[in-house]
């Protein structure tokens, strides 16, 4: 047994760089800048490069500019900063953009507080996109989730050419921990697919019942138009309603039918529990330490962590939940995803259990909870 | 060279529009460099200006408003041979602004065509960074209180080499189009012009008016040669080629066996300048020498220099779920400042705890067992009692005993600073004060 001592964003960085990322570009914030710091010693050295823009807008805008030029790109920030990125997020989700975000969230509202954690961005990394299309959040519950949903993050954003988002905390990015990176069983690296030599190349033409268009670089042989205007498949403005409708609901279903695949998340599912705690993020490590203790006093309590949050895992989730009557759902904000769980569980007892002032929720305020039914 | 100009879609401005002038100039310039499709990529911004990519047979990138540079700034890291033409509206100008400045600072090898017409062309003709106050534009009376920019003087002090303008009715303007591209840095060409649909409806402007007007301006040098440095990314890469590889993190073999068994909950309760979050780790590294799972918080003011620093340890035989903590088993009290900032962690202490705590740093009176040392007394400076603080723990056999310390000691350490380190730990004396 060995092991490297090392803090989440570290290990983002570390993931990023195993997946074939060799652009990354940010702006300092607290508490993600020692992502930046980590990509500027590891990219250069590799060919790679690694900017810092004069502010978040740039920083995602020199990644849309080097994704669209085939590079695999990543950019992280802390909740002022994502909101900047908004108008980026929405371009990368109706252009499909290859991009992962990391949002390493901190208290807000606004500039909030630099070096508090929370988990106050869950439903605007969902939302926060003019349009409204569907994303993908994942959602790291410690070092070893930081390196391994990276790897998940860039190969989901090259399969489905989308924006990946990355839901940390201030609690899991800056917390040093053991991990062993040779331990993981890695996924193969996904890369972006040119078309056949031969096949007829439309930059947004979703072909062969693929689900997202080939991708050809600009910079290659064949001019390639990107445009963040509503176009057809051929990259053009159109005007044509049928033609919208087509690709639109295309960059929904694409995210949306493939969602089984990449619903991350571990369930540890007790015989005669009545209840089960649902959570994610930092939050989880309380939930855990509850589960097993519970577990040993002979009052054993279901526990689902996502690490997939959008798209919702219904299925799963009532699956998971079927044979509980009561779902508490823990997190970080004053009530975000619980709506979700509301919306999904019609017919069970869902209780919230929620702080946002930058303390953990403690295994003790997860028992009180569970206990006072 | 055959014309790059996009037959299937020819341009469709406004009768009497300047852009259509410098559409033709452009794809005339692309003619002169005998360039072809695939070696271009045309990036446009909002507005009018946003219609040019579409017009050519090159690579097109079309995105929001103002950002245009920012993407040509990945496009051409990325693709270093590409040429990247940018071009942008008076608009784009002001609500790009802090683009505008950095690329001048970068020197990145980007052409920036600014299509210079003096309103907000396709919103209905409001007022833009370069509108005359004594136009009659679509924003009632704002644009009279304010100045209009003049791009080319904020591009020159904000450090662009290469920085001119010209008429849209000007004979030579597709070589001044070729001479910005040619320039092996950041180019921007401010280029006055026309626009029918909006703003000569209600304001007076001609090709001889414009003309007039620049030869008034006092005359622009390009390239500027106190402006003239190195293209930023081939001098980037020069820079990038010198750095050294990073190696895989180093991983901490489990040689020893820890001397208390379960999960041991440790502060460090120090101020700025102490070393505390050194410590923290070396406590870390220690516990990985003995096969623990390890976590470490630290908390410290954004004013580095001053202030209070805390680190929160865990060490564990079994998997860390919770990494709060609550009663720890162990608190270093090292500053008055630290202790102040943990004072309700004491109100949870019993008598199996265990505080360390230099002379003359008052602790909130509790249950725990307290060691009092006096460092001063064994001259160990502020910067060193974190470590000395870890030396008595070992040497106390709680939590990490004497080996785990000095074999992480050496994991984190070389040279002289590991020698003092090692020789700081093996003077420190237990000896209890009270």
């Amino acid at each position: 047994m060995a092991f490297s001592l090392m803090e989440g964003n570290e290990a983002i960085a570390r993931g990023a760089i195993a997946s074939g990322c060799r652009f990354f570009a940010g702006y300092p914030i607290t508490p993600a800048t020692t992502i930046f710091n980590t990509m500027l010693k590891l990219l250069p050295p590799l060919g790679g490069i690694c900017l810092q823009g004069e502010d978040e807008i740039a920083s995602i805008g020199y990644c849309l500019g080097a994704s669209m030029a085939g590079l695999k790109v990543m950019t992280a920030t802390s909740g002022p900063g994502i909101s900047l990125y908004s108008e980026h997020i929405s371009f990368a989700i109706g252009s499909e953009i290859p991009i992962v975000i990391v949002d390493v969230q901190r208290l807000g509202p606004s500039t909030g507080s630099a070096t508090r954690g929370a988990d106050g961005d869950i439903q605007f990394l969902r939302w926060g996109n003019s349009g409204g299309l569907p994303v993908i959040v994942l959602a790291p519950v410690d070092v070893n989730d930081c390196y391994s949903l990276a790897l998940q993050a860039f190969n989901l954003a090259e399969e489905f050419r989308c924006p990946v988002l990355i839901a940390s905390n201030k609690e899991i990015a800056l917390t040093l921990e053991n991990i062993d990176i040779d331990a993981f069983a890695k996924p193969e690296n996904i890369e972006r697919k040119a078309p056949s030599p031969g096949e007829p190349f439309l930059p947004f033409e979703a072909s062969s019942g693929r689900m997202a268009p080939y991708f050809l670089p600009i910079g290659g042989k064949v001019p390639v138009r990107q445009t963040s205007s509503t176009h057809g498949p051929d990259g053009y403005i159109t005007t044509d309603s049928d033609e919208i409708a087509k690709i639109q609901d295309r960059l929904k279903s694409k995210i949306l039918s493939a969602a089984d695949r990449f619903s991350f998340h571990e369930a540890r599912l007790e015989e005669g529990a009545d209840t089960m705690i649902l959570t994610y993020g930092v939050t989880a490590r309380a939930a855990r330490a509850v589960h097993k203790e519970q577990k040993k006093r002979g009052n054993p309590v279901s526990l689902l962590i996502l690490k997939t949050l959008w798209p919702v895992p219904e299925d799963l989730i009532r699956k998971k939940a079927v044979n509980v009557k009561r779902v508490v759902v823990v997190e970080m904000n004053l009530g975000q995803y619980v709506r979700e769980i509301e919306r999904i569980l019609p017919d069970k007892k869902v209780d919230f259990l929620g702080q946002m002032d930058g303390r953990l929720i403690t295994p003790r305020q997860i028992r009180e909870v569970i206990i006072h039914a | 060279m055959p014309s790059l100009l996009n037959v299937s879609r020819p341009p469709v401005f406004c009768p009497g529009c300047s852009h259509e002038r410098i559409t033709h100039a452009l794809d005339n310039a692309f003619q002169n460099m005998d360039l072809y499709e695939d070696q271009i990529v045309i990036v446009t911004d909002i507005g009018c200006s946003g219609l040019f990519d579409t017009f050519f047979h090159t690579h097109a990138f079309h995105g929001l408003h103002g950002r245009a540079l920012t993407y040509a700034a990945g496009l051409k890291m990325a693709r270093p041979e590409l040429n990247v033409i940018v071009t942008m509206g008076d608009g784009g100008l002001g609500i790009g602004g802090a683009h505008i400045l950095s690329a001048c600072r970068r020197n990145l090898d980007l052409t920036l065509l600014i299509l210079n017409n003096f309103n907000f062309g396709m919103t209905g003709g409001q007022f833009s960074a370069t509108t005359p106050p004594e136009a009659q534009v679509g924003s009632g009376f704002l644009n009279r209180l304010e100045s209009p920019l003049d791009v080319c003087r904020l591009a020159s002090s904000a450090g662009a080499a290469y920085v001119t303008r010209c008429s849209s009715y000007a004979k030579n303007l597709a070589e001044e189009i070729e001479n910005a591209v040619r320039f092996d840095g950041f180019s921007i060409l401010d280029i006055w012009g026309i626009c029918p649909g909006r703003y000569t409806k209600r304001n007076r402007l001609t090709p001889q008016i414009i003309e007039d007007s620049l030869a008034k301006l006092p005359l622009i040098k390009s390239p500027k040669a106190e402006n003239l440095r190195k293209e930023y990314g081939k001098h980037y890469r020069e820079l990038s080629a010198g750095q050294k590889p990073v190696p895989s993190p180093a991983k901490i073999e489990a040689t020893f066996k820890p001397p208390e068994p379960g999960r041991q909950e440790l502060v460090i309760l120090g101020s700025a300048g102490q070393r505390i979050i050194t410590a923290g780790e070396i406590l870390c590294l220690a516990g990985l020498t003995a096969g623990l799972r390890v976590t470490q918080k630290n908390e410290y003011n954004i004013t580095v220099l001053r202030g209070p620093s805390i680190s929160e340890l865990i060490l564990s035989p079994e998997e860390i779920d919770f990494t709060g903590i609550v009663e720890p088993n162990v608190i270093l009290a090292l500053s008055r400042e630290g202790v102040a900032r943990r004072k309700h962690l004491f109100n949870h202490l019993d008598n199996n705890a265990l505080i360390i705590q230099a002379l003359k740093v008052e602790v909130p009176s509790c249950n725990a067992r307290i060691h009092q040392i006096d460092f001063k007394a064994q001259d160990i400076r502020p910067r060193d009692r974190a470590l000395a603080a870890l030396s008595v723990l070992a040497k106390l056999n709680k939590v990490i005993h004497l080996e785990m310390l000095q074999s992480a000691l050496k994991f984190r350490f070389r040279g002289k600073i590991l020698a003092s380190a090692l020789d700081l730990v093996d003077r420190v004396e237990t000896a209890k004060l009270m």
